[in-house]
């Protein structure tokens, strides 16, 4: 379905919001994605799949990291402005999400813009003032690589159960107090509820972040049907 | 319907020999992974690989079924996240010659994996030539977040049904939608129909 570029905001250097007005959009739920449909004047089409990064019922929005060798993300990031229109489908996928409605604590594991469908959760979970505590640990690289970092900081604030806990891999502000390590078993166990409160935990990022963040969290005691993941590849969108 | 064209685009063109790049598939060099969860990691000395649904149940230990018939297939693959890569070369087991350790008249098989994936096949699908048990990738053997020690390879539909990780068959009268058959993607999954989702 037709979908227009509504409003562009910038996140990060590589990474920017593109709010898309979508009339027939059927609505989706936390954590799903869609696929984007880009076509050239002279008919030439590209699709990619992106996560949706609104909550379900705000207008929707998708946050696009650009891939230097991509094809369509370097569109969205730099090129796409108010007025431009694209094609999505969706939404898709009916594992990766939380819907919001379940007591058990929500821990939420994201590598730099695989934080993109959990915010859906995080935004959700404020929208609908859900009571399960949720927790988000962030790996970013560098402070300025840290995407919605003023909105996940006023989440946080409000004091409802909602916790951010940043990681930065790769340079740290003189002042910083947070981790400063990729994320290991023992990062884990300090952010981590006890695998006994069942958390449900999502993990999305690369995938030797997935595989490193999900390795760690088995290792701790968590049983491998409560992590749910999605991954990344290196290529493509 | 109007075409929606999108103001300034023009695209890599990377989308390859249509006589062997499905639509809406672009081709790459590497070899992304997807899966839903943690990457199971199995000791060969506890994997097994069994059919069962048959007259009765059969099963190979690692060690037997690396003995089995081996093949060599050079294929291309094609994902449903829109890559396809061509050429890829596999070793393992042709299932035609694990069905001939089995008595059925099944019209489905479910394939079971370590970390509770399953995926639906028509027995058509996975029969004369067209699907393996495939443990070496490249040369090599499988790597763990490639599926690992043995993943099916079905590469004539989309590669999410070339289940990681598989550890048997389950030979079955009726369809029966395995998990991203579930989850909002086709039954079938064939990428030169765009079978990608529900309602494809």
């Amino acid at each position: 379905m037709a979908a227009e570029v509504a409003a562009v905001r910038q996140e990060t250097p590589k990474v920017r919001t593109l709010e898309l007005a979508a009339p027939d959009w059927p609505g989706h739920r936390a954590g799903q994605h869609l696929d984007v449909r880009l076509t050239a004047e002279d008919g030439y089409q590209a699709q990619r799949s992106y996560s949706i990064a609104s909550a379900p019922g705000e207008e929707l929005a998708l946050t696009v990291e650009r891939l230097d060798d991509g094809e369509v993300s370097p569109y969205l990031v730099d090129e796409a402005r108010e007025g431009d229109m694209l094609e999505v489908r969706g939404p898709i996928g009916g594992y990766f999400v939380w819907d919001g409605d379940e007591p058990e604590p929500v821990l939420l594991v994201a590598g730099g813009s695989g934080v993109v469908p959990l915010m859906a959760m995080a935004r959700h979970r404020a929208r609908t003032r859900a009571t399960a505590p949720m927790r988000l640990l962030l790996s970013s690289r560098t402070l300025e690589d840290v995407i919605y970092r003023e909105e996940l900081d006023r989440l946080a604030a409000a004091g409802d159960g909602f916790a951010v806990v940043h990681t930065l891999t790769r340079e740290q502000p003189r002042d910083w107090t947070g981790y400063s390590r990729r994320i290991d078993r023992d990062l884990l166990a300090e952010v981590a509820w006890p695998p006994s409160e069942s958390p449900r935990v999502y993990v999305c990022g690369s995938t030797r972040f997935v595989d490193a963040a999900a390795d760690g969290l088995l290792e701790l005691g968590y049983e491998a049907e409560s992590i749910r993941t999605e991954r990344f590849g290196a290529t493509g969108s | 319907m109007t075409v929606v064209f999108s103001r300034g685009f023009r695209g890599k063109r990377r989308d390859g020999p249509s006589d062997r790049v499905p639509p809406g598939q672009y081709l790459t060099d590497d070899f992304p992974v997807l899966s839903a969860g943690p990457t199971p990691h199995t000791p060969l000395e506890e994997w097994t690989f069994t059919i069962q649904g048959g007259a009765e149940p059969v099963s190979w230990t690692w060690d037997e079924f690396k003995t089995l018939p081996s093949e060599e297939p050079t294929v291309d693959i094609h994902c449903v996240t829109r890559w396809s890569k061509l050429d890829t070369s596999w070793k393992g087991v042709s299932v035609d010659t694990l069905l001939e350790s089995v008595d059925h008249d099944a019209s489905y098989v479910v394939a079971f994996c370590d970390g509770g994936y399953t995926t639906n096949l028509p027995i058509e699908d996975v029969t004369d030539g067209k699907a393996w048990v495939a443990y070496e990738y490249d040369g090599e053997d499988l790597d763990p977040e490639h599926g690992g020690p043995a993943r099916l390879l079905v590469p004539h539909l989309y590669f999410w049904k070339s289940a990681k990780w598989v550890r048997g068959l389950s030979l079955r009268d009726e369809d029966e939608p395995g998990f991203w058959e579930s989850n909002g993607y086709h039954l079938r999954g064939d990428p030169w129909l765009e079978q990608r989702y529900w309602g494809d």
